[in-house]
């Protein structure tokens, strides 16, 4: 792929010739500073952008990604070959009106979709990093986001949107960047993976270090792939998005291909059909060890860590406004958990919205069309936008 | 918002007359908030900040997308989670009846608020008396909407009930009114005319 680039002070830019996503380089001059302690020198950030930004840079939406999303809110994803993930939410006269807000997108650290993460190539050695990357953690996500937002020169976010880790992550950001979120939304989010949260994520990742394929992380390094570990990683994963509700109206009992068993262990139903296909589409754009360092990500965040488990403390002196959305079929990072950062917030004085939307489909209903909450981030946007005078 | 500050006065007589009792600028809990427009009005007319806590989909929705910040829950659950003495104002309109403990839940509106303004349906109104000793039927009318067996409102009470369990929980009535089936305020202030012609009880109370 043809890069342009452009040197500056302490970052490169290459603007993808395809005009997909742009991709900044950082960390050059002043590493990236892990949890961990470890540092990143030298990393890219991809991201893709829409709408306008005003002259006082007050109109900034920043949409953060789930686990295996992508920048490619809007508009074909060039790695999926398909429409974006969230045309529903975020586009002209949509909830998130890419007409008032300027929005933009920036696919996480870890990640394979420009960001730098385990398949890149590690600047300073010259080798994919594989196994080598560091472990990361939300708040590392977070701190790269800052970084290139500051690169850009936007202090300030009007809005922090999200779903799933998406939401962990706007969390993160009122937390740890209280003065630059003026409004965050998580939606089917959660303050700390529960145990039950973390060993699903253990199962994934186990088949993928199970497939001989992922030859202990060097997988890139012999040209394979560990496809069949990945996509049982994805497969179970994907029955904790969907309820069984869901799971029942859409598939119940019903053959996939037949109309009686075969006694055998071909897909009979055709939930064992999706599955599979879920599970193979998946491997065809998403990086392994992405999926790893991601993971464990996610088991690491726990917002009250650092504060005796106490929640509230984390959102001590807030002024961030809040809209906490969960789904009733949501078992993964069910209401209970949703209310709870409700609850803390309340605990400190906090603005904070609570909603409980009634879907049937699990968790994965943010993704989902669902006017219930299209309503509320409208009506919650436009509100604060009214109130702080925002000109579009 | 012009379009909205107009609105907002067309909110019910009887939310008028709670929103006259608050002062500009107070801090305000509105339990039970509905759909929001009581605080929607505070909000913009006495720059109220206000906080609401709802237990249905609509009036949560409704209130959220008006900009106030309302979570959906269980008035006698989440109540607890606020901290003591956070709001002037506390409101519980209409909701009293709808309590599984409203004992425990005025106990609770005068932990978090300075004061509570508690407004109810009054079972002492001669209209269902007339209906209970004459016709030997629970009421149904305005107020009471609900038949016995769908009724939310689990625990109804008179204007002489109220007053009596606030002098057995050691609560101090700032202010008495007789609220009619219109929303007005009667000028009733003998307890047994209000507690017999009026509609809805309402009360400004405070700790001892």
């Amino acid at each position: 792929m043809i890069m342009l680039f452009f040197m500056t002070k302490d970052t490169i830019e290459k603007i993808d010739a395809d005009g997909y996503a742009e991709v900044v380089t950082l960390g050059q001059n002043r590493p990236l500073l892990l949890d961990s302690g470890e540092q990143i020198a030298s990393f890219d950030m991809a991201y893709k952008s829409w709408g306008k930004l005003n002259s006082d840079k007050s109109n900034v939406v920043l949409i953060c990604h789930a686990l295996t999303g992508d920048q490619y809110v809007r508009g074909l994803n060039p790695i999926t070959g398909k429409q974006g993930w969230w045309e529903n939410m975020v586009g002209p006269g949509k909830p998130v009106d890419t007409d008032a807000y300027y929005v933009i997108c920036i696919n996480v650290l870890g990640s394979c979709a420009g960001t730098t993460g385990p398949a890149s190539v590690n600047a300073i050695t010259g080798k994919t990093y594989g196994i080598d990357f560091p472990v990361i953690t939300i708040g590392d996500m977070v701190r790269a986001q800052a970084m290139l937002l500051d690169h850009l020169k936007i202090e300030k976010l009007f809005s922090i949107i999200g779903g799933s880790m998406g939401g962990m992550q706007a969390l993160q950001w009122a937390v740890d960047y209280p003065d630059r979120a003026k409004t965050v939304i998580p939606i089917a989010a959660t303050w700390r993976h529960s145990a039950q949260n973390i060993a699903f994520h253990e199962v994934g990742r186990q088949a993928i270090m199970a497939d001989p394929n992922w030859a202990g992380g060097r997988y890139l390094d012999h040209d394979q792939r560990p496809q069949s570990g990945l996509a049982v990683a994805r497969m179970a994963a994907h029955i904790t998005y969907m309820s069984e509700a869901g799971l029942t109206n859409r598939f119940g009992r019903a053959l996939q291909d037949r109309d009686k068993l075969a006694f055998g262990f071909d897909a009979d139903f055709q939930i064992e059909s999706y599955l599979r296909h879920q599970g193979l589409s998946f491997v065809d754009r998403f990086d392994a060890n992405s999926y790893l360092y991601i993971t464990r990500a996610m088991d690491y965040y726990d917002l009250g860590a650092g504060h005796d488990g106490v929640l509230a403390e984390a959102f001590r002196g807030t002024k961030t406004r809040f809209c906490i959305l969960s789904f009733t079929s949501d078992w993964l990072y069910p209401t209970s958990e949703s209310r709870h950062i409700a609850r803390a917030l309340n605990a400190v004085g906090a603005r904070v919205s609570f909603a409980d939307i009634d879907m049937s489909k699990g968790h994965d209903s943010f993704l989902l069309d669902c006017p219930e909450m299209f309503n509320i981030v409208r009506g919650f946007l436009r509100s604060e936008a009214d109130a702080a005078g925002i000109v579009t | 918002m012009t379009e909205q500050g107009s609105r907002a006065s067309d909110i019910r007589v009887d939310l008028l007359e709670i929103a006259r009792l608050i002062e500009p600028r107070a801090t305000v809990l509105d339990v039970g908030c509905g759909d929001g427009s009581l605080l929607d009005y505070l909000v913009r007319q006495k720059q109220v900040d206000g906080r609401g806590i709802e237990l249905s989909s609509e009036g949560v929705n409704q209130s959220i997308a008006k900009g106030l910040s309302v979570i959906q829950g269980n008035a006698e659950e989440d109540i607890t989670f606020f901290p003591d003495d956070c709001f002037d104002y506390v409101i519980l309109s209409q909701t009293l009846q709808a309590m599984r403990r409203p004992d425990k839940i005025l106990e609770q509106l005068l932990r978090v608020g300075r004061k509570a303004i508690v407004s109810f349906p009054n079972f002492g109104h001669w209209k269902v008396r007339l209906s209970l000793g004459l016709r030997g039927t629970m009421p149904v009318n305005n107020t009471l909407e609900h038949p016995w067996y769908s009724t939310p409102n689990i625990h109804f009470c008179t204007i002489r009930d109220f007053v009596n369990l606030c002098g057995q929980q050691n609560i101090h009535l700032e202010q008495s009114m007789a609220i009619n089936a219109k929303g007005y305020r009667m000028p009733f202030h003998n307890l047994f005319l209000a507690n017999f012609m009026a509609t809805q009880g309402m009360y400004v109370i405070t700790r001892k």
